[in-house]
């Protein structure tokens, strides 16, 4: 006979390791992983200091990119000990973790030994005013501008498209919003990059966005990085953002950026714009296609123009930035469709959208392999690429 | 006869259009007939062994030929053929 459900869970904790909060009260900081494997919203109201949520029904799929490491240590907890217990089975017997732990009785016993527990900030009256007309909304609603609030974003370029989705995304209420551009503002940019301005002509990008963006919403913590992204800096830089906006204009620098984005599990909102026509996907590693199954190769340099040498139409990084901006409120908040597997084509001059399936392929030379097989040697590295970069210059 | 949309990078060779007709009942079939009326865009579509440039994906409608018959895949009257070689262009100069 089956055994019943509390004589299931006795079992399963018969089979794990579990740990009293005294313990893992000593254990803070001291580099083992903490995860609260409770539902978003108990979440929200309060979690021990430090901990990583993921919800015991993503713990499969979302682990890895919290405790990529195996051989880590994890404590798990939960309300009582029970799916924290559950959770602790899965990781150890099913994904390979070798030091699990479940915390005794979960952050219900946790609160009644008196230790400290971080409660995220309740809105204050001025950010209910300012978001109401999210909060209005039950697809994002108190729960989804709470994500919002919490979350971190990575502009790859605060330039034609990162300029609009920067100022949305700060609108928005994006808590962290991360910027990496190396240039200064320029007066042939000011036709397309609103997020600066005339008098701004000369100062560092990264600054002038950071200007716009704290007189929007000063709720936005903006991270500056004056950089350009290479091999060398790249997996520092994008590590630990929940979402990366991609708007960059070459293709080595956007191979990189997939192969280092599939190694950390990062979504990726992507569009390219050219002239009239644009572009735009969502590169969910593991759960869709990366750009690479899309595009295996790039074109050679001659049918590669970028639009610094070709030209754009003003409005349409706008457009093809809010785009960006909208998939990375959806991924946020959890919301409708995004577009992963698919690859949207804006023509402007014709006024069409046209879509196209993106699947995903079984042969992709990156993400047809565990992140951790991918190494620093291969990253955004493609046939002939010696080639390409001399004849693009 | 099929409609071809024709990205940008490949406007210039068929005179400036966005789309154009051609007849044929394949894929291959079809783009033979663009090439043969706009040879210019023959290298830019085709490698030397005659199949498909890797960089270049075409779509039959929504679908990529790749996942269906490759260029053996049969085109319908009506059917739109979409080509999209990789557009890169973003933040100019961010790198």
């Amino acid at each position: 006979m089956s055994p019943s459900g509390a004589e299931f869970i006795r079992q399963i904790k018969a089979g794990i390791t579990e740990i009293d909060p005294a313990a893992v009260h000593e254990l803070i900081g001291d580099g083992a992983a903490i995860v609260d494997v409770r539902e978003t919203e108990e979440f929200a109201a309060g979690h021990l200091p430090g901990a990583r949520h993921v919800p015991r029904s993503y713990l499969e799929s979302r682990i890895e990119g919290i405790v990529p490491d195996r051989g880590q240590r994890v404590i798990l907890y939960c309300a009582s000990g029970q799916r924290s217990a559950l959770a602790a089975h899965t990781l150890e017997h099913d994904l390979g973790y070798s030091d699990v732990a479940s915390m005794t009785g979960g952050i219900t016993l946790w609160k009644d030994r008196g230790y400290e527990v971080d409660v995220p900030k309740a809105m204050s009256a001025e950010q209910r005013d300012r978001y109401s007309r999210h909060i209005l909304i039950p697809e994002i609603g108190e729960t989804g501008q709470r994500k919002l609030l919490e979350s971190r974003v990575l502009l790859l370029g605060a330039g034609g498209l990162g300029s609009p989705t920067a100022l949305y995304l700060a609108a928005a209420g994006v808590g962290t919003l991360g910027i990496v551009d190396n240039d200064v503002v320029d007066l042939s940019n000011l036709q397309r990059q609103v997020i600066h301005s005339t008098e701004r002509i000369g100062v560092a990008k990264v600054d002038s966005a950071e200007q716009t963006i704290k007189a929007l919403n000063p709720d936005v913590e903006v991270v500056k990085y004056r950089t350009r992204i290479d091999a060398s800096n790249i997996m520092e830089i994008i590590e630990g953002w929940d979402v990366i906006v991609d708007g960059v204009d070459n293709f080595p620098t956007r191979y990189l950026l997939n192969d280092a984005s599939v190694r950390l599990r990062i979504p990726v909102v992507s569009a390219s714009i050219l002239g009239f026509d644009g572009q735009l996907s969502v590169f969910a590693p593991y759960v869709g296609p990366c750009y690479r199954c899309l595009f295996p190769v790039p074109p050679p340099a001659e049918l590669a123009p970028s639009c610094g040498a070709n030209g754009v139409l003003g409005v349409l990084p706008g457009t093809m930035g809010l785009l960006q901006a909208t998939e990375v409120v959806k991924l946020i908040v959890g919301a409708g469709d995004p577009v992963i597997g698919r690859l949207l084509l804006y023509d402007a001059l014709a006024a069409t959208l046209t879509e196209v399936k993106v699947p995903r392929d079984p042969q992709c030379p990156i993400c047809s392999r565990d992140p951790e097989d991918i190494t620093d040697e291969e990253m955004g590295v493609f046939p002939d690429y010696e080639a390409f970069c001399a004849a693009a210059g | 006869m099929a409609t071809i949309k024709i990205p940008p990078v490949l406007r210039a060779s068929v005179g400036g259009e966005r789309e154009v007709t051609a007849p044929g009942s394949s894929v291959r079939e079809v783009l033979e007939g663009l090439v043969s009326a706009h040879p210019a865009t023959g290298t830019q579509l085709f490698g030397n062994g005659g199949e498909l440039n890797r960089y270049v994906n075409v779509y039959l409608n929504d679908e990529d030929v790749r996942v269906l018959d490759g260029l053996e895949t049969a085109v319908g009257e009506g059917d739109v053929l979409v080509i999209l070689p990789a557009m890169a262009g973003g933040a100019a100069q961010l790198s």
